[in-house]
């Protein structure tokens, strides 16, 4: 016997909130994937080309560099940003107008619009009126991000640094908040060194944000547009020049539709991808450590 | 090995107090004998835990001094004190196995690996861990990871004292008595002091030798289960104590008669000689409900009341009855007599007892 209601109308509940994801995110997607699979030569004459331009873009010399150089990038500012987040987060006040006071100053840089930052470190930078280049002129270090590769891209990471380890910060900042205090009490009773409650204590219990944090540097970091654009323009040469600047050069610059599409679909592809297999990876590794000896 | 002496200790939260209501503990002289169990016993925010936590060192008094064995340890922090704390909630290293967990104070004092194994493997198997010691501490259940942080406090020897914060709150109850006789063990195998704090009287009772009971930053009394029950010192305790509570009458003298409400009390002549000596006017008659005998009719020298409400809990039964307009209780054994809404009472004189300004006084017949 089977007493059970069906009642499918409870689907309309679902309705708004599918026709809002359709034109947010669906919609606009899928003309992208139009695109990527046609020739459009002007507004009525376009033929089909299936994954001839997917081929084209994967082939592309000047985009591999971009994507190695893209790479490169997300893996030295996490190296970098992570760990000064944690360590940040860690000399951090924990009570008092002090904590709030430090908490404003660290929130500052995230305030600032992408491109107004560009263009304060642009100013920064330059040997005749900014500080930083001045200075480093001033000290006889040969430094200019206009013709050296090198110092473009220590300016950019360190402008990204400068721009997004308090996020990393507050991250942390908040997950060690949540400590209860007996752990630090019991620690002290058992003598534990400095190392110690943080390798065991305060690590563990910031792994969450720390995926968290990782994750949303990772997706950033690998979409950075805007900064790099303002300060280095790309240059010197191509040597700073990421995906997405050659993305938009190609789809706005040269009004190549159909590649820019079909590289459009690949690039979001690269950063799902990506942050899916270190999601599951780090879920994976944490479910084994709980059940690990269990029945 | 440590005697834990208390003296003239305070302690206040507030920057500068002004009335006694500022401290969190009043000052205080207690002595915790080496070896003993002990129980410290009240009411959420009478100051156990933060007395415990003086006693431990993660909190400092602001006044008077705490001794171990003589020697004044108030500016030593916890890990110099040779004490061990179990807190309410189970602290673990989520990311160690049981067996590196216990292992771990030994290791932060650098004790030889060959002597850490056999340690561990003992205060494993005193606490029934044995078969988890190579398990991932984080997936424990509650009982298991209290169990690990008091194997903590156990590995070490120079252990002196334990001291236990509410341990059994987050333990489901059909494993409370277990662990709670657990400790009853270890306390008989190792000659460690212990003191457990807790709000559960019962608790207490089947922990602790002594109890000191604690109220409003005081410890008003400190004595055996027995002692508390039979001779409250203070109102509060004969209150907290037993269930139900003892039974408070606020009364006065007059005319060569004690009077509560305005109905004489038939209480023995030594009682009423000495309510008559004294000058305070804060007078409380006690008797526990356990002393209380109802009767269905009319008898000389007992007191008619209304009965309220009658609850039967299997083997006894307790009596609500109103007397003066208050409410009181009896706890009345199995199989007592029927009776009606109007009853009659009778008090056990030998158990009565007489309190001024709250604490008790002594009747000599």
């Amino acid at each position: 016997m089977n007493n059970k209601v069906y009642n499918n109308r409870a689907w309309l509940l679902v309705l708004p909130m599918l026709v809002l994801v359709a034109f947010s995110a669906i919609i606009p997607l899928m003309t992208v994937v139009n695109y990527s699979v046609q020739d459009v030569l002007g507004p009525n004459a376009s033929f089909f080309t299936g994954t001839e331009w997917f081929r084209t873009m994967l082939n592309d010399s000047a985009l591999q560099a971009a994507f190695g150089r893209q790479i490169m990038f997300s893996l030295i500012i996490l190296a970098i940003q992570i760990p000064l987040g944690i360590g940040i987060a860690l000399i951090m006040p924990k009570q008092g107008w002090q904590a709030s006071a430090v908490l404003i100053l660290i929130t500052l840089p995230l305030l600032i619009p992408w491109n107004v930052v560009g263009s304060i470190w642009q100013i920064f930078t330059r040997g005749d009126i900014g500080l930083m280049g001045w200075g480093l002129r001033e000290l006889g270090i040969n430094y200019n991000i206009t013709r050296n590769a090198g110092d473009a891209w220590a300016t950019i990471i360190l402008m990204d640094v400068w721009h997004w380890t308090p996020l990393v910060a507050m991250l942390c900042y908040s997950g060690l908040r949540s400590i209860p205090e007996a752990y630090y009490q019991a620690a002290r009773i058992d003598r534990a060194s400095k190392w110690a409650v943080f390798r065991y204590i305060q690590l563990p219990k910031l792994t969450n944000v720390l995926v968290i944090a990782v994750l949303l540097r990772f997706m950033h970091s690998f979409m950075i547009y805007a900064e790099p654009f303002v300060l280095t323009g790309g240059g010197p040469g191509s040597s700073t020049t990421f995906l997405t600047q050659s993305l938009a050069t190609m789809a706005i610059g040269q009004q190549d539709l159909g590649p820019s599409a079909a590289f459009s679909i690949i690039y979001f592809l690269v950063i799902l991808l990506v942050s899916w297999v270190f999601y599951t990876t780090i879920m994976h590794l944490q479910k084994d450590k709980n059940s690990q000896g269990g029945v | 090995m440590a005697e834990i002496i208390l003296k003239a200790l305070a302690h206040t939260y507030s920057a500068n107090p002004t009335s006694p209501e500022d401290y969190a503990i009043r000052q205080m002289e207690h002595i915790w004998h080496q070896g003993g169990a002990y129980a410290l016993l009240g009411p959420s925010g009478c100051g156990k835990s933060t007395l415990l936590n003086i006693i431990s060192g993660l909190l400092e008094p602001s006044e008077g001094d705490v001794l171990f064995d003589g020697q004044r340890v108030n500016e030593l922090p916890p890990e110099e004190r040779n004490i061990a704390q179990v807190f309410q909630f189970p602290v673990i290293y989520d990311t160690m196995t049981v067996f590196d967990n216990l292992a771990f104070p030994l290791r932060n004092i650098n004790i030889p690996g060959h002597r850490i194994t056999p340690k561990v493997e003992e205060v494993a198997e005193i606490l029934e861990l044995t078969p988890l010691l190579k398990r991932k501490a984080k997936g424990l259940t509650a009982d298991e990871k209290q169990k690990v942080s008091m194997g903590r406090g156990l590995v070490r020897d120079d252990v002196s004292a334990i001291l236990f914060d509410e341990p059994l709150t987050v333990i489901d109850p059909q494993l409370k008595w277990k662990l709670r006789r657990k400790l009853k063990e270890i306390h008989q195998r190792f000659n460690i002091t212990m003191i457990y704090v807790t709000h559960d009287q019962l608790e207490a009772a089947t922990f602790a030798d002594k109890i000191a009971v604690m109220y409003e930053g005081q410890v008003v009394q400190f004595g055996t289960p027995q002692e508390l029950f039979e001779t409250p010192a203070h109102t509060f305790v004969g209150y907290f104590i037993g269930s139900p509570g003892m039974n408070i009458l606020d009364v006065r003298h007059h005319a060569g008669e004690v009077i509560f409400a305005d109905i004489p009390l038939p209480i023995p002549q030594t009682f009423v000689d000495a309510i008559a000596n004294t000058k305070s006017s804060n007078i409380k008659i006690g008797i526990r409900p356990e002393f209380v005998t109802v009767h269905a009719s009319k008898r000389e020298g007992a007191l008619p009341a209304r009965k309220r409400q009658v609850q039967d809990l299997g083997t006894y039964s307790i009596v609500t009855f109103e007397l003066g307009g208050q409410a009181f209780k009896a706890r009345l054994p199995e199989g007592h007599p029927e009776f009606g809404d109007d009853i009659y009472l009778t008090f056990d004189h030998d158990q009565l007892g007489l309190f001024v300004d709250e604490y008790r006084v002594e009747v000599t017949s």
